[in-house]
């Protein structure tokens, strides 16, 4: 569904992403794992073209999406990112309703499907419909953006760091949440994270990058078993020393 | 007070035209221009730039400046085109300026977002950044309202009609009620504009429909009302048949043109107009551009000013001869006639003093100037006779001071300056006991007032033309001195005074 080919960016002399290619299949959760610096937003990014590639090809469902208006593109594609950026003089129903309206669709249809999205992201649509952003929570403003970024029925999502400002309660029932969604709409998603955690939880398969290269992809367990060096070692790491920890916890508190 | 507030509805309508064509071209060009700075930041330093250049300069300098700059283009340079260009130039900065701050102060998440949905650059901005600067772009045309309302007063000089005619011929004729009428309709309209403006702010942002329309509805009535959507300063000269009469900035031009206007307007039907408190070398331009029809002038200043002579004959009739041929060949205009006095330029001190003196001459004079001050009008010290007096007398004071003519006389009187630029037909020389002083050297031309005319006048309106040559010969300087005090001290309005003469005329015409 989204194929990346031997993609670079280079900026004034610094390389971001070097010679980069990988294949997202149809219906996969696909994580960008890596720091700061590693290129990972900068891949997503080049999906949706808001950022332009130096060199390489990126298709969209077969399509080059370097022949195809960044606009219109952009409608085929959700996109949800870390500082949410709902239209503050707009109430949850318009937020949501942006792309349908940009696509021209009808009155009616807009208003059925704000509804049905804000049942999707569990948000109830009497009360929910006419606030502002200002007047939700951090957790109610990510929903409302998950569900603008679905409106138009996209069948790819982009996802940059989208729980990363959440508190953990609330950051947790999200990703269930999203989760279940990504397997009912049947998406294919390419969410980015720093946190090893989340990647482990939600993807299907992971990408780790590092300084513009990726290190390694595979499933959460083959990274797991099988990290392909000391940097995905390190990465793997702490995650499992901390359910060690926890593990060996429970089972003392158990026996007391 | 009653004579004033029957002036309030053209002179308010006026007012209102001037401020809210100037807002609505103001806002048209700068809120675009912001758009386009937003787009291209190189350009911003120096669009910027220039216009905080036009803001810092004084706005009476601004409208004066446009007055040749339109006359260089061929365009009409006094009236309502001058006023609109100066006031649309001043109204762009803060505009502007809240245009590029408010879209540039739009969290780049929301740019993000946007770009993330599917915008276009279009649809970002008219969807995205304009709403959320919003706010920011009407506190920007809020503060440009209040200026240009403040402003708009001071187009009456380059003769725009406006609530600056109450203020500025308030104080030449020394009527505070005016000056007081004038100042309040300022401050009024301006806080109800800018009350106005801020309630269609609210009304769009929050959404309150009713409350958007009627503010949008009161606006747009207003400018309806004014008849805001026509534009006169472009209309075709001659397209009206309304003759129209200049004054400059004292009182006994308000007089004269009052009586030139009452004069015609008896005799022929014709409808009339009268543009009051040019500067002195605008309505001269104007007169030469047949955008006024008549006003009164004096032989000196033509000789002196725009003949750049710098001798004085012995004869009055020379000059006067001189000036009606200059004006023929030179400009095509008209000498209609003279009114039988004259308003000199004269040296003027306290009587009590110039006795204790001896001071009886300027050649007395001159020999006590060294210890001395002189007040004299904004143009005298500029003036070609200014400079003839100091050479030909040698005559050096300590310190001189440059002031509005109604408060000079006050100033002489006083003490607070010890001689002044008088004009010899003022009513207030008698009234202040003040002594003038003898040209005993002959260096200030004689100054007949005489009436001129356009080229225009003399060859649409010969009938009028042959009214104004009637009054030839009619005011005596002791009927001007008493027409001028009963203005300045009397409290009588110069349209009264004007027309008890007329009156007195008809009845003298009777009589013979």
């Amino acid at each position: 569904m989204i194929e990346i080919e031997s993609v670079t960016k280079r900026y004034d002399g610094a390389t971001a992403v070097a010679g980069l290619s990988l294949k997202v299949t149809a219906g996969e959760l696909f994580v960008l794992l890596g720091g700061s610096g590693s290129g990972k937003t900068t891949t997503l990014k080049m999906v949706n073209r808001l950022i332009e590639p130096t060199a390489g090809t990126i298709r969209v469902d077969g399509e080059n999406i370097a022949e195809t208006e960044p606009h219109l593109l952009r409608r085929r594609i959700g996109y949800v990112f870390q500082k949410v950026g709902l239209f503050p003089h707009m109430t949850v129903a318009e937020n949501v309703a942006v792309t349908p309206e940009l696509l021209g669709w009808a009155a009616d249809r807009i208003a059925a499907r704000v509804d049905e999205l804000l049942r999707l992201v569990e948000l109830d649509p009497a009360t929910m419909r006419d606030r502002r952003p200002s007047a939700l929570s951090g957790g109610q403003q990510q929903r409302v953006g998950v569900a603008r970024a679905l409106a138009a029925e996209p069948k790819v999502m982009l996802l940059d760091e989208p729980f990363a400002a959440l508190d953990p309660l609330t950051r947790d029932r999200l990703q269930r949440s999203f989760l279940a969604i990504v397997r009912q709409l049947h998406l294919t998603a390419m969410f980015v994270t720093h946190d090893m955690v989340e990647a482990l939880l939600l993807g299907d398969r992971i990408a780790v990058l590092n300084e513009g290269r990726l290190v390694q992809v595979g499933t959460p367990r083959e990274l797991l078993l099988h990290p392909a060096d000391d940097y995905v070692r390190q990465l793997v790491e702490t995650p499992t020393r901390h359910a060690g920890a926890i593990d060996r916890l429970l089972r003392t508190e158990g026996s007391r | 007070m009653n004579e004033q507030l029957a002036l309030l509805p053209q002179y308010l309508s006026a007012h209102l035209r001037l401020t809210l064509v100037a807002l609505a071209l103001g806002i048209g060009i700068s809120v675009p221009l912001g758009i386009v700075l937003t787009r291209n930041r190189r350009l911003e330093p120096t669009v910027i730039g220039v216009a905080s250049v036009i803001q810092t300069v004084p706005s009476l300098a601004l409208l004066a400046i446009m007055v040749p700059a339109l006359a260089a283009l061929g365009l009409a340079s006094i009236g309502y085109l001058p006023a609109i260009v100066a006031l649309t130039l001043y109204s762009i900065l803060p505009v502007l300026r809240n245009t590029v701050t408010g879209i540039y102060a739009v969290d780049p998440a929301l740019i993000e977002a946007a770009r993330g949905v599917g915008m276009t650059d279009a649809q970002m901005l008219c969807r995205v950044e304009l709403p959320i600067a919003l706010p920011v772009i009407v506190a920007g045309i809020r503060t440009a309202t209040v200026w240009t309302v403040g402003m708009a007063t001071l187009s009456t000089p380059v003769g725009a009609t406006s609530l600056g005619n109450y203020i500025f011929s308030g104080l030449q004729t020394r009527n505070y009620t005016a000056v007081l009428v004038g100042c309040i309709a300022a401050a009024g309209l301006a806080l109800a504009l800018d009350g106005l403006v801020r309630a269609l702010e609210i009304g769009v942002r929050q959404r309150r429909k009713v409350l958007a329309r009627t503010a949008m509805g009161a606006l747009a009535l207003i400018f309806l009302a004014t008849g805001a959507t026509a534009i006169p300063g472009i209309a075709q000269p001659g397209a009206h048949r309304t003759v129209v009469i200049g004054a400059k900035t004292f009182t006994e031009q308000y007089i004269l043109s009052a009586i030139l206007g009452d004069q015609i307007h008896r005799e022929t039907g014709l409808p009339i107009k009268l543009v009051q408190s040019l500067g002195s070398t605008v309505a001269f331009d104007a007169l030469r551009t047949g955008e006024i029809d008549a006003y009164v002038e004096y032989s000196g200043t033509i000789w002196a000013t725009l003949m750049k002579r710098t001798d004085v004959p012995e004869d009055r009739g020379e000059v006067l001869r001189a000036v009606g041929r200059w004006l023929s060949d030179e400009h095509a205009g008209v000498l209609v006639g003279a009114l039988g006095f004259e308003n000199t330029y004269a040296l003027a001190m306290r009587g009590s003093v110039a006795r204790s003196l001896g001071i009886r001459t300027i050649s007395d004079l001159a020999r006590h100037a060294s210890g001395m001050t002189i007040g004299g009008d904004y143009e005298f010290f500029q003036r070609a006779e200014w400079k003839a007096v100091k050479e030909r007398y040698g005559i050096a004071f300590a310190d001189q001071r440059s002031m509005d003519p109604s408060l000079m006389y006050q100033a002489v009187a006083n003490g607070d300056v010890d001689v002044i630029s008088a004009f010899s037909t003022d009513g207030r020389i008698a009234a202040f006991d003040l002594a003038v002083l003898d040209d005993d050297r002959h260096v200030i031309p004689p100054y007949d007032a005489i009436i001129l005319a356009s080229p225009r006048l003399a060859r649409e309106h010969p009938e009028a033309l042959a009214s104004l040559r009637a009054l030839t010969g009619t005011i005596t300087p002791d009927r001007m001195r008493a027409m001028n005090l009963a203005v300045d001290r009397g409290n009588r309005s110069p349209t009264e005074i004007a027309a008890t003469f007329i009156r007195s005329l008809g009845e003298a015409k009777r009589g013979q």
